[in-house]
């Protein structure tokens, strides 16, 4: 990187150097009163990679994504995606959020949480038609989820509720996947799903950013990571960055020794089953 | 009772046609947006805009009597209306952002003020020497009694326009209530939306004060929402639904007013809507008492038939009663209860599923006690195919094992 940017420039200092970058973000710093939840955060994703946010409750992961998707006010910091300022090229990222984000008792079915997925296709006044439907059965089928489609949504398990939310991101068809805590109070057999699902949109050249909480599976999952507590501690490939002293520094006290040996041993295993 | 059937029946002449078929369509539009606000868990604030409007009406009036003698003119009434609801609301969100008072806290303080205002004003009004302060009570519990032809035509045009608008922002509003999140990233302007609600909201309230009455057309936005949510899980057909419960209330409320007789056609429209409510509490196929009723009674034989069957499979004797009722009706056991060709089947089928259900609940005890009917659905109805498949191919082994 350059010197830092310190005007805002909407992204076109930023979305120059990185054009390829499906998400780009420089200097994205937000706050809840004069405390900063991030600060300064600098973060380029490479094209076609699957990226871990990996960091202690509190660190600032949701907020990240949530700020970069314009969810959440940024107080400084600029974001490119695909070289364009964000608000060009929302269309080409589908937002996965946390599942406990939603209040599940609303009155939609698996299929309408679905349809939600091609607002953009449906268009503003008309009706879904039998193609949308038929797509957003096409996407369940692909989580697993198709013989569900009538059920309200209250009624399914977290696991089937997370494979829903992927679902409609799938009906979004986007290039790059932005997930909350996809695995989240899930059960391993949807853990299995989702990430298989994961890696088939990986093959097919599509970028996946997921904030994460297991470190035991980051290097299985993951080939990329971005290690943050507030500020950016580390990111990278996870081969290098992912080791034991930059986890010490993301964590601090709040990760036991233990867990960092543990963390260390798994990588290896999976570095030795390469 | 017959005045009250031509009434019903649109036979009392075009004025009171035009105001039933206004009022009804008046409470289609309020049902709709009602929906949208209670989904968004506002329904309060329509509380709140409803009361807030009484010192704007009252100013109007004595603005317009002095002005021109009569201070009933219903446009002036509709705008002083609408300005100070709008500035009730102002109040509420200033009081939300900027103190530690929550919403609800706000709502009541704006509303009480508001609302007392108005009735002061009121006094004053009985004071003046001017004619019409009558017409001026009509709007506290809505009236359409000597309803002018012209205002009628006004509240169905207007009612007709936000029902309108309602449908053209349904696709935004539905995103906005479920997930303000995901909406954003969808690229609709969430503040915008949430105005735009507010905005429809604050004009079917205004509308529709001549016919419901400030007090009581809160109940028009409230009660046909949570009545239509008993009879639908999507979220389209819970709007016109609750359209439907609005427009039914509206126009049964205004044709009883209509017939003459003394009633207050707001108190007419929410004892209406409450009927419906009750008898969606009751009768509703989704979450009503009596299918409350019905799925307990079944789900009692289902325990006692899979109770059944897997005596069966290990060839115990069953003496329960309705156990064997269960099964003889399905066929499973003779009248010797000697179990069938089909009630072995069925009895090695129950064996695996139970099985299955067992495993489910070792591997994902969480998730197994979030499911509801404790493993008494086929389990490949109850979880998805992949996971079905992974707990067969561990069960397999475990069964050949055992033989």
């Amino acid at each position: 990187m350059n010197a830092p940017t310190l005007i805002a420039d909407q992204g076109r200092t930023l979305g120059q150097n990185h054009p390829d970058s499906p998400l780009a973000i420089s200097g994205l710093t937000v706050s809840y009163g004069e405390k900063p939840v991030l600060f300064s955060v600098d973060f380029v994703v490479p094209k076609g990679a699957m990226v871990a946010i990996v960091g202690p409750n509190g660190a600032g992961k949701s907020t990240l994504i949530k700020a970069a998707l314009g969810i959440v006010p940024r107080i400084a910091g600029e974001v490119t995606v695909f070289g364009v300022p964000y608000e060009k090229a929302r269309h080409r990222i589908a937002y996965v959020p946390q599942r406990a984000s939603v209040d599940w008792d609303f009155p939609a079915t698996v299929r309408d949480v679905v349809l939600m997925g091609l607002y953009r296709e449906i268009g503003f006044l008309r009706f879904a038609g039998r193609r949308h439907r038929e797509k957003a059965l096409a996407c369940l089928e692909r989580v697993g989820m198709a013989a569900f489609v009538d059920r309200q949504i209250g009624q399914l398990s977290g696991g089937q509720q997370q494979r829903v939310f992927l679902a409609r991101a799938l009906a979004q068809e986007a290039d790059l996947y932005v997930m909350d805590e996809p695995f989240a109070g899930v059960d391993a057999a949807t853990e299995r799903a989702i990430i298989a699902v994961l890696k088939e949109l990986n093959r097919a050249g599509k970028t996946i950013v997921c904030v994460h909480h297991d470190l035991a599976t980051v290097p299985e999952y993951f080939d990329h990571v971005l290690l943050v507590n507030v500020r950016k501690i580390a990111d990278g490939p996870v081969a290098t960055t992912f080791t034991s002293q930059n986890l010490q520094a993301t964590y601090g006290g709040r990760l036991a020794a233990a867990h960092v040996e543990e963390v260390a041993v798994v990588r290896e295993a999976a570095g030795e089953g390469r | 009772m017959t005045a009250f059937l031509a009434a019903l029946l649109l036979g009392a002449g075009y004025n009171s046609a035009v105001v039933t078929i206004g009022a009804a369509i008046l409470g289609g539009s309020a049902g709709a947006i009602g929906t949208f606000i209670l989904l968004r868990k506002r329904s309060l604030v329509s509380d709140a805009v409803s009361h807030g409007t009484l010192p704007g009406l009252a100013l109007a009036f004595i603005v317009m009597a002095w002005l021109t003698g009569d201070g009933r003119d219903i446009v002036a009434l509709m705008a002083g209306a609408a300005l100070s609801a709008t500035l009730g609301l102002l109040c509420v969100d200033w009081i939300t952002r900027r103190t530690r008072l929550t919403e609800d806290a706000a709502i009541g303080a704006v509303l009480s003020v508001f609302f007392g205002f108005g009735i002061v004003l009121l006094t004053v009004i009985q004071s003046l020497q001017t004619g019409g302060q009558a017409g001026i009570a009509g709007y506290l519990l809505g009236s359409t009694a000597g309803m002018l032809r012209s205002e009628a035509e006004t509240i169905a045009v207007a009612a007709l326009l936000t029902g309108a608008v309602v449908f053209a922002l349904r696709r935004p509003f539905t995103l906005v209530c479920f997930d303000e999140d995901y909406a954003a990233t969808r690229g609709i302007d969430v503040r915008l939306t949430d105005l735009a609600m507010m905005g429809v909201l604050l004009a079917v309230t205004v509308i529709g004060l001549k016919v419901a009455g400030l007090v009581l057309i809160v109940a028009l936005t409230i009660i046909p929402p949570v009545t239509a949510r008993f009879w639908t899980d999507r979220p389209g057909r819970m709007v016109l639904i609750a359209a439907a419960f609005g427009a039914a209330a509206g126009y049964v409320g205004a044709a009883i007013s209509a017939s003459g007789r003394d009633l207050p056609t707001g108190a007419v429209i929410v004892l209406t809507a409450s009927a419906f409510f009750a008898l969606s509490l009751v009768l509703s196929p989704v979450r009503g008492l009596m299918s409350g009723l019905v799925t307990r009674l079944r789900f009692r034989r289902r325990v006692h038939e899979r109770q059944g069957l897997l005596a069966l499979a290990r060839g115990e004797a069953i003496y329960d009663p309705l156990t064997i009722k269960v099964l003889r009706r399905a066929g499973h056991i003779r009248a010797d209860g000697v179990a069938t060709l089909k009630g072995r089947a069925a009895a090695a089928a129950a064996v695996r599923e139970e099985a299955l259900w067992a495993l489910y609940r070792r591997l994902h005890p969480d998730e197994a006690a979030a499911l509801d009917h404790q493993g008494l659905v086929p389990i490949d109805r109850a979880l998805p195919p992949d996971v079905v498949a992974d707990l067969s191919a561990r069960l397999e082994p475990a069964l050949t094992g055992a033989r």
